[in-house]
């Protein structure tokens, strides 16, 4: 009988550490980038690092200055969730509420398949046809920009929008759209104005969620912006917090090297910030 | 009745938001219907048997895409083979043994975060943790570990899902039975929840098949001709890494192309593999 219990309590043991794993992951990438990411900083000085103009690395006298990128990642981000969260938004208003239910097998169909698509193939696709026709169609002289990355993200954004957004519109209580139908509301008016603001935190949840997937994209962006580590401009070749990270590591050492793991390091700040926010608003719509 | 008594502006912008809602619906299906046969009509043509089969050759200038294609099936199956105990046993222990809600709010928690994090950083981890401090060097192996973390929450996810479906009346009688907790969870726990390892399996596989950020710096990009073991302890590209080495650095497009429309394939074939294996499993849970 003790020995069955010693047995139980090792088996448990195993299960506990299986359990704290994960735990152990997060903890490994936060302490490797930290650690890592601080160097750099320290040498170059964190007001210059985060607020200096120009990116540098490989000149003679190496200027470290990372604001471009994080403008550039602000603004991509931005301009992808001002195109990409309507198209989203009012797909999943039609698949959750108002589509018939073959119509809305095809087209769940289709943006899981969306979802599927690797970052790679968005960039092959955007390099090919969106990045000459850009050129063509602005008369300038590289399509390679910040526009044609916008365009890419809001496209891979998305499904992650319309999925968050139906699970929030169908947690919606049915009581609440009967109760607006009977007052003498059409159903397209229902579900505009009694099921998506019922459904707000989920809905943002949703957006927070796009934010933090278009912010962290690196290798479609990669292929589409044209890499240049200038300030943004819509037209002009741009570099992100993430391509700068994967477009120089492989030749990268010394201080150079140090000050691309910083960068990762702002970049995962940024993201922890989305999670906690995104964490926020899912909290809230399960309580709603 | 009431449709009378609608005044017309009312019935305007009614209108106007169903049709915005339609608009934005049937773009989303053409923009990936467009993708799709974009894609295919692009790559299919660059798809031939010499293609297929051989390895890139510096003598002829031809291109082969093997090794890659070997390379994605090895980096799944290393990925799997860790990814799978870890995550059904995180998902056993928060739902069979965790009492401590703290602790299990820590570790949910951990792992949302862990869903968060994008692949370029997971990438960068791996290279100074797998590669540069276990001394793993530029291999598949780094790789694929680095993936396994990148899927763990995805099984742990999916198999506490299906846990949670496996009735408490089976446990209750097979404690009453006199078995051991083990006993429980060997021969009616982990059987329960089969659906969502398998489930598991197939997202992390689509996922595995589109990663590339992750693998840039951890898996390498070599395209050498390797045995499954072999292949581990050295550098390789998979087939999304060498997609982007063709398009990106060498401007084989053709290539390229070729790797994404078996890509498209692929990614296909996992979708409705997923969509299937979710209605069985549905269907069987109902009986």
């Amino acid at each position: 009988m003790k020995k069955q219990k010693v047995f139980e309590n090792f088996i448990h043991g195993i299960f506990l550490i299986l359990g704290l794993i994960t735990v152990g992951c997060v903890l490994l990438i936060t302490i490797y980038l930290i650690v890592s990411g601080i160097p750099a900083i320290q040498k170059i000085g964190l007001w210059d690092f985060i607020f200096g103009k120009e990116w540098a690395s490989t000149a003679k006298e190496p200027s470290y200055g990372i604001l471009p990128f994080i403008l550039t990642s602000v603004y991509g981000t931005a301009g992808a969730i001002l195109i990409g969260v309507p198209i989203g938004f009012l797909t999943s208003v039609y698949l959750a509420k108002l589509a018939p239910a073959k119509i809305r097998m095809v087209v769940s169909g289709a943006v899981s398949l969306l979802a599927g698509i690797p970052s790679v193939v968005y960039g092959l696709v955007g390099m090919m046809v969106l990045v000459p026709s850009i050129r063509n169609l602005f008369h300038i002289p590289d399509g390679a920009s910040l526009f044609a990355a916008i365009i890419v993200l809001a496209i891979m954004i998305l499904p992650s929008i319309i999925n968050v957004s139906i699970t929030a519109l169908e947690a919606v209580p049915k009581e609440y759209e009967d109760a607006s139908l009977a007052l003498g509301a059409t159903p397209v008016e229902t579900y505009f104005k009694v099921s998506v603001p019922a459904a707000k935190s989920g809905i943002a949840a949703a957006v927070v969620l796009g934010v933090g997937r278009a912010i962290g994209e690196a290798m479609a962006v990669m292929m589409v912006s044209g890499n240049a580590p200038n300030l943004p401009e819509l037209f002009g070749s741009v570099r992100f917090l993430t391509t700068a990270v994967a477009s120089e590591m492989s030749y990268s050492s010394g201080l150079q090297r140090q000050a691309l793991f910083s960068i990762a390091l702002v970049l995962f700040l940024f993201i922890m910030l989305i999670n906690a926010a995104l964490n926020f608003f899912l909290k809230r719509s399960k309580e709603e | 009745m009431v449709n009378g008594q609608l005044n017309t502006r009312r019935k305007i912008k009614i209108g106007l938001l169903r049709v915005a809602c339609g608009i934005c619906a049937i773009f989303t299906c053409f923009l990936t219907l467009f993708l799709l046969l974009y894609v295919l009509t692009k790559g299919i043509p660059n798809i031939s048997w010499e293609l297929l089969s051989t390895k890139p050759s510096y003598l002829s200038g031809k291109i082969g895409i093997l090794p890659d294609i070997l390379n994605t099936v090895y980096i799944i199956v290393a990925t799997l083979v860790f990814v799978l105990p870890l995550g059904v046993g995180a998902a056993v222990y928060l739902t069979e043994y965790a009492k401590n809600k703290r602790i299990v709010a820590v570790i949910e928690y951990a792992a949302e975060t862990l869903s968060g994090i994008p692949s370029i950083i997971y990438g960068l981890v791996g290279m100074l943790f797998f590669c540069q401090f276990l001394n793993m060097q530029t291999s598949l192996l780094a790789g694929a570990l680095t993936l396994v973390i990148m899927n763990l929450p995805t099984v742990m996810r999916t198999t506490q899902e299906s846990l949670k479906t496996v009735p408490q009346s089976y446990r209750e009688g097979a404690f009453g039975l006199g078995a051991g907790k083990w006993r429980v969870i060997r021969t009616v726990v982990l059987p329960g929840c089969i659906d969502g390892v398998i489930t598991g399996c197939i997202l992390s596989v689509g996922r595995i098949l589109g990663e590339s950020a992750a693998l840039l710096f951890t898996a390498g990009f070599a395209h050498a001709l390797n045995g499954f073991f072999e292949g581990l302890g050295n550098a390789g590209a998979t087939l999304t890494v060498s997609l982007y080495l063709y398009a990106k650095e060498q401007g084989e497009f053709g290539v390229a192309f070729a790797i994404a429309a078996i890509l498209m394939v692929l990614t296909l074939l996992v979708n409705i593999l997923a969509m299937l294996v979710g209605r069985w499993f549905k269907r069987r849970q109902k009986l």
